[in-house]
């Protein structure tokens, strides 16, 4: 054995060439089989994908918008656990796609399956008119989240703002490395794509696993401080025209519903400012637009220094690292000893390796400094956003955190009403509440159902 | 949508415009992935037989428990001899056809003899392991027609392959659906 192994080198380079030692026979009677080259699934379940997704979105946002039915949602949430998930086994979702599309942007030579640029698509266009109402019961991640969410609580509002900004810093990460075609991260720290397999890294399954059991207690973790597909459809709701609302008519402001979001996404009518407080909102508001900027640069410096350590995920300049310290590769680490064997298998010189990481590594300075000043961006988009105020006088959800999941509903005594179970609000509200001024009149409008 | 008797806000309008941007931003980018870039059939994951050096990576790093990487005997390349490094272990010292001498460690490679001299080596791929060993064997002494492939009817066809992240040779490599497989003879380089 040893003698082989010192031959392997010698005889390697001929026979990777596809040379025949042993030239192929011509049988007189025997038949010479081909070569068995069993075909992929078929392309139509990418086609009946993608009309799922479709129908799926239209039945989520009937659901969500129309009829008000949470147990609907649930119902069409674990229909689209088992079918995306279980039975088409996570992949492609919309999560991951960002990762092509941010490649194919940046690759000229990159294709992209159609499916994917639909999945990437479609469920922002949703967003745009209905909210998020592909995390309600669309996407697997959120389902599977969704339905192990039993014992939610809310978390403090100053934890939520704060992690709300990992998705932002994970999407910059997530496009760096795709852009640059070094590794698809999303796709690499799925959490629960080892379930949908029923087969995985023992790494995936314990991250997964971790995840759902922090999620029966704080829902969704994923969705909220993880997810970066979440926070560009959190966005794209922002501008939804017709966003799922807590009353199905009007609030009336009984303070029932403030308790009811898991994800902290319901939002109090704010108590209105005295002339001082305002100016100084004012002040800090204009303070903190101005920082954005040093935000954004503080982050381009940090960024940029941080290039290298970015870098070493590319596998060009960690097979340069393996080459020029060859001698310091420890004995145990299979894979660097393997890539030093490829590599001299391929009969490259090393300086053309090194000119690539080179180039590489450059790439990689420009991508972290842009990286690093997104994250300023975000930041100083963050703390600027925390400053302001919508006026407003109702109860209703941050489209960029409501998910959907239709729990505030039933919180809603007007919902009640308009489901028959009690005959007025005043019958639910709490002993001694004064009964709010705008109900009667409200009520009684044109077109409302008693 | 105007809120009756108020006429349109300053805040709606600006909303407006901002999703009609996002719309036909959304939209431009839709469009243009699909005329530049898109395809109609999927992207699979294969392995180059010219890049790939059998280090065993594809039998451990699948997700699957049982690898979709497979050996394949290109058999238009195969000597079809009798005294195969593939199936025996590569000892020019000490090579004979003796029955305990098998190289692969699942016994998947079935040895048939078809014509005098020649014999034939069939993948059973339920057992295969994806472990290298024949394909190493086979690259050192004989015609290196034996090579690893991703077998798509076990692929899931992960959007990121577990085994492409480790593998050493930068052997994983997206290919179209319609051509799912990179055999030697097809892709022989010049």
């Amino acid at each position: 054995m040893v003698l082989t192994l010192a031959a392997l080198p010698l005889l390697c380079g001929g026979s990777a060439s596809g040379e025949e030692r042993f030239p192929p026979p011509d049988f007189t009677y025997h038949k010479m089989p081909e070569t068995p080259v069993p075909p992929p699934p078929s392309p139509l379940w990418e086609y009946a994908d993608t009309a799922a997704l479709l129908a799926a979105l239209a039945l989520a946002t009937y659901l969500a918008l129309g009829r008000r039915s949470r147990n609907g949602l649930l119902i069409l949430a674990a229909v689209s656990l088992l079918w995306f998930g279980f039975r088409r086994e996570g992949c492609v979702c919309s999560i991951g796609a960002i990762q092509d599309v941010a490649e194919a942007v940046f690759n000229a030579h990159r294709a992209v399956p159609g499916t994917v640029i639909v999945f990437f698509t479609l469920p922002i266009v949703f967003a745009l008119f209905f909210g998020r109402v592909f995390c309600a019961a669309v996407c697997p991640l959120g389902a599977i989240q969704e339905l192990a969410a039993i014992r939610p609580q809310r978390i403090p509002l100053w934890l939520e703002h704060t992690l709300g900004i990992v998705p932002w810093v994970y999407l910059g990460v997530a496009v760096l490395y795709a852009a640059g075609g070094t590794a698809y991260v999303i796709c690499e720290y799925d959490p629960f794509v080892a379930f949908f397999r029923r087969s995985g890294a023992a790494s995936m399954l314990i991250f997964g696993a971790c995840l759902l059991v922090i999620g029966i207690f704080i829902g969704r973790p994923y969705c909220r401080f993880l997810c970066p597909y979440g926070a560009i459809l959190g966005l794209a709701s922002k501008l939804a025209r017709w966003h799922v609302r807590i009353p199905p008519t009007n609030c009336i402001r009984c303070r029932l519903c403030e308790e009811a979001c898991p994800y902290g996404a319901i939002v109090s009518p704010p108590a209105p400012l005295a002339p001082a407080e305002r100016r100084k909102a004012r002040r800090r508001l204009a303070l903190f637009l101005a920082a954005v900027p040093v935000w954004i640069a503080l982050g381009a410096v940090v960024g940029r220094m941080t290039h290298a350590t970015l870098a070493r995920m590319d596998y060009q300049v960690r097979l340069a690292g393996w080459l020029a310290a060859e001698k310091d590769i420890d004995p145990n680490d299979k894979l660097a000893l393997d890539a030093v064997r490829a590599f001299r298998n391929t009969g490259q010189s090393p300086a053309e390796v090194f000119s690539a990481a080179a180039a590489r590594l450059e790439t990689f300075r420009t991508g972290a400094t842009l990286l690093g000043a997104w994250i300023g961006l975000v930041v100083g988009l963050k703390l600027t956003q925390l400053c302001t105020r919508t006026p407003r006088d109702d109860y209703h959800p941050d489209p960029r955190r409501c998910v959907a999941c239709g729990r505030c509903f039933w919180y809603c005594p007007e919902e009640q009403v308009r489901r028959g179970w009690i005959q007025s609000v005043e019958a639910v509200l709490p002993q001694g509440t004064p009964v709010p001024l705008n109900t009667v009149a409200r009520r009684d409008s044109p077109g409302e159902k008693t | 949508m105007a809120s009756p008797g108020k006429g349109v806000s300053r805040r709606e309008i600006l909303r407006d415009g901002l999703q009609m941007a996002a719309l036909v931003g959304a939209g431009g980018l839709g469009g243009y992935l699909l005329g530049n870039h898109g395809q109609g059939d999927d992207m699979l994951w294969q392995i180059d037989p010219y890049k790939c050096i059998a280090c065993g990576n594809c039998g451990t790093h699948c997700v699957l428990q049982d690898s979709a990487v497979k050996c394949v005997n290109d058999f238009s390349m195969c000597g079809y001899c009798d005294l195969c490094t593939g199936y025996f272990p590569p000892e020019p010292a000490a090579l004979n056809t003796a029955a305990e001498n098998q190289l692969c460690p699942t016994g998947a490679i079935v040895r048939r003899a078809v014509e005098e001299p020649y014999y034939e080596y069939t993948i059973d791929e339920d057992l295969c392991i994806a472990c290298g060993k024949c394909v190493v064997g086979c690259a050192a002494f004989g015609n290196a027609s034996l090579y690893l492939q991703v077998r798509h009817d076990r692929c899931v066809n992960c959007h990121q392959c577990s085994i492409a992240i480790a593998c050493p040779s930068q052997a994983f490599v997206r290919v179209p659906g319609s051509q799912p497989y990179l055999l030697k003879q097809r892709i022989r380089p010049k």
